[in-house]
């Protein structure tokens, strides 16, 4: 197993509650904006929805934490000693915090098969994956959550030929497949039928408490079906937080959803 | 999991079968018939064929970056010059005292410039073993030190592209000063023996051809497999979407590294192959006409195949023998109209087309 995995494992701290602590964290392009003074706790094992207008600064909330987007000022941490800020995207990514975008993103020149056992937990450097053979362990899971996200039919196909909503379930399948601690979730059911929206709710109602989940969603009712708690983010900053009947009658809220 | 999936390709299939048969019944031909004999080939088609199965090898190697990792690299010509300059050091150490000026250790060109001692970096070079760990490892070092340097800053696309075109032309430039110690512009020419053998000799053509192929077809095996590996799926997921694959933890910039040093090295190779067939090696070699060229012979073939590389590497280099010799002006203006052809109705190369038609047949 790889080694910086182990490491980072070994200083995960999460024993105050949170497993993700984000203070006084400012991101601006350009003179705008995006994140402005914003602080934020995820605690461990909880599913927790982001919701807030185009533009209140949700994408680039994941970008900071996944290391894509440096802030200009605060500070990110995953559990009380790990600072985000001093990794790169992969050394995030194999830390544990892994990430669905909004936009579908699979390789499709890859089968379904190919694009999980890519995402597989493994030693990800170059000579060890050159030699990587699949063990029988490491190939149910792969299988198993095949079945999970129900692709079954189609493991062998190229996932460039997916359906929007198969693309987006095989993205939640590769999120799996990394066993993450944190699942950053952006816009999971964009594209989805009824049913599988109703799937959706569920699978990720059944990861809660093994992972921290973060999920970005406009569709409220889906919000209202899966979130115990829910964070309402308005130009860049937390606007309020709580239950979704807490947020949907504060005042401040249905000031920024219907404008005033 | 398959390891090499010949048996369900037939295109590969009968590419390794073509290039066995290349290998073994062409020098055959030439050395055990009779001259008058039909089936006779000549020494100059020999080496031709051997000079053709080099440039394969060198588009392949191509293919590797660019049809795999998307990477394009317009220097790959630059990683052949400096195998072939490794081959031809070699060779010209093993003229020793039958030069023009006969002196013992300095080639000739030395001597011209009153040159006493031999520069450091012509040492070992008498040694073979030596000359051939140099032919991989001097372009495997500057691809890992260029890579590193490119693909850690995250320089990509059109700008990696030109700064291969730039590397490639700054060693033309150096290559070309005599102080540089590589003969300037006449670069490394007159051999006489390659491993005791006499370099002009029909027979000594005949197994290099022999050699070249078997080296071709072993470096198609082994990309095949690389390219089947995890690695190489890795490295395809880096060619359709980069950000993503370090969201999965991957370090891409190893994985470009990985693929890129391993093209430059079976570069290397092939220009090894070239000296000793063409009997020169000279800066023009870097110049950056001839990576650009590279990109063609793999583009006409289809990229991220490998034997179509081959294919490609082996028609534009045999149309380029036949129309150079019957109308040479034409020739730049055909190749250039070859491309453009390519790109325009064949995305995906001669193999493109083939594989539609086997498909077709099938359904």
């Amino acid at each position: 197993m790889n080694t910086f995995a182990e490491t980072i494992e070994g200083q995960l701290d999460t024993r105050h509650g949170p497993i993700l602590y984000l203070e006084d964290v400012s991101v601006s392009f350009d003179g705008f904006k995006a994140l402005n003074d914003l602080s934020l706790y995820i605690d461990a094992g909880e599913l927790r929805c982001l919701i807030g207008p185009n533009g209140a600064g949700k994408t680039t909330l994941m970008d900071v934490i996944t290391g894509k987007t440096r802030p200009d000022t605060g500070s990110v941490f995953f559990g009380q000693t790990i600072d985000l800020l001093k990794m790169d995207e992969p050394e995030i990514a194999q830390a544990g915090i892994c990430r669905k975008f909004q936009k579908p993103s699979v390789f499709d020149a890859l089968t379904v098969f190919e694009n999980l056992e890519l995402a597989l937990k493994a030693d990800k450097r170059t000579w060890p994956t050159l030699f990587h053979r699949l063990s029988a362990t490491q190939y149910d899971r792969i299988n198993h959550v095949i079945e999970t996200i129900g692709l079954m039919s189609c493991n062998q196909h190229r996932a460039g030929i997916l359906s929007h909503g198969q693309k987006q379930w095989l993205e939640i399948g590769m999120l799996l497949m990394q066993e993450p601690k944190v699942m950053l979730v952006d816009e999971p059911i964009a594209g989805m039928t009824h049913q599988e929206v109703e799937r959706t709710a569920e699978l990720l109602l059944s990861l809660q408490g093994q992972h921290s989940i973060v999920v970005v969603e406009h569709d409220m009712e889906f919000v209202r079906s899966i979130a115990s708690k829910v964070t309402v983010l308005h130009e860049g900053s937390v606007l309020t937080e709580g239950t979704m009947d807490e947020v949907q009658n504060d005042p401040r809220v249905i000031q920024v959803y219907l404008g005033g | 999991m398959k390891l090499i999936t010949f048996g369900s390709d037939k295109i590969a299939s009968s590419v390794l079968l073509a290039l066995g048969l290349v290998s073994f019944v062409i020098p055959f031909c030439n050395l055990a018939l009779p001259v008058d004999s039909a089936l006779h080939f000549s020494a100059y088609t020999v080496s031709l064929i051997g000079k053709y199965l080099t440039f394969a090898l060198l588009g392949l190697s191509l293919d590797l970056v660019w049809g795999y990792c998307g990477i394009l690299a317009l220097g790959q010509g630059a990683f052949f010059a400096l195998g072939g300059y490794a081959m031809g050091m070699y060779l010209m150490r093993q003229i020793g005292t039958r030069g023009v000026y006969g002196d013992p250790l300095l080639p000739d060109f030395m001597v011209f410039l009153n040159w006493k001692e031999l520069p450091w970096y012509w040492l070992g070079f008498d040694q073979f073993w030596f000359a051939l760990l140099m032919v991989v490892l001097v372009p495997g070092v500057l691809a890992f030190v260029f890579g590193w340097l490119a693909f850690r800053s995250r320089v990509t696309g059109v700008y990696l592209s030109i700064i291969t075109q730039a590397l490639t032309y700054a060693l033309l430039l150096a290559f070309f000063r005599n102080e540089m110690g590589f003969g300037g512009n006449n670069g490394l020419t007159d051999f006489k023996e390659l491993l005791g053998f006499n370099i002009q000799s029909e027979d000594l053509r005949a197994v290099l051809l022999g050699v070249t192929g078997i080296t071709l077809m072993a470096t198609f095996v082994l990309s095949r497999w690389v390219v089947n590996t995890k690695l190489g799926r890795v490295v395809t997921a880096i060619r359709d979407q980069e950000s993503r694959v370090r969201f999965l933890g991957y370090r891409v910039e190893m994985y470009k590294l990985w693929i890129f040093v391993f093209a430059a090295m079976i570069a290397g190779v092939a220009g090894a192959l070239y000296v000793p067939q063409v009997g020169i090696i000279n800066p023009s070699e870097f110049s950056p006409l001839n990576s650009l060229e590279i990109v063609i012979w793999v583009a006409m073939g289809g990229r991220g195949t490998l034997y179509g590389a081959i294919i490609g590497a082996v028609l534009v280099n045999f149309s380029k023998t036949v129309l150079t010799g019957l109308l040479p002006e034409i020739w730049l203006f055909s190749l250039g109209a070859i491309f453009v052809f390519v790109t325009v109705f064949l995305p995906d190369g001669i193999v493109g087309l083939m594989r539609r038609k086997l498909q077709e047949r099938a359904a």
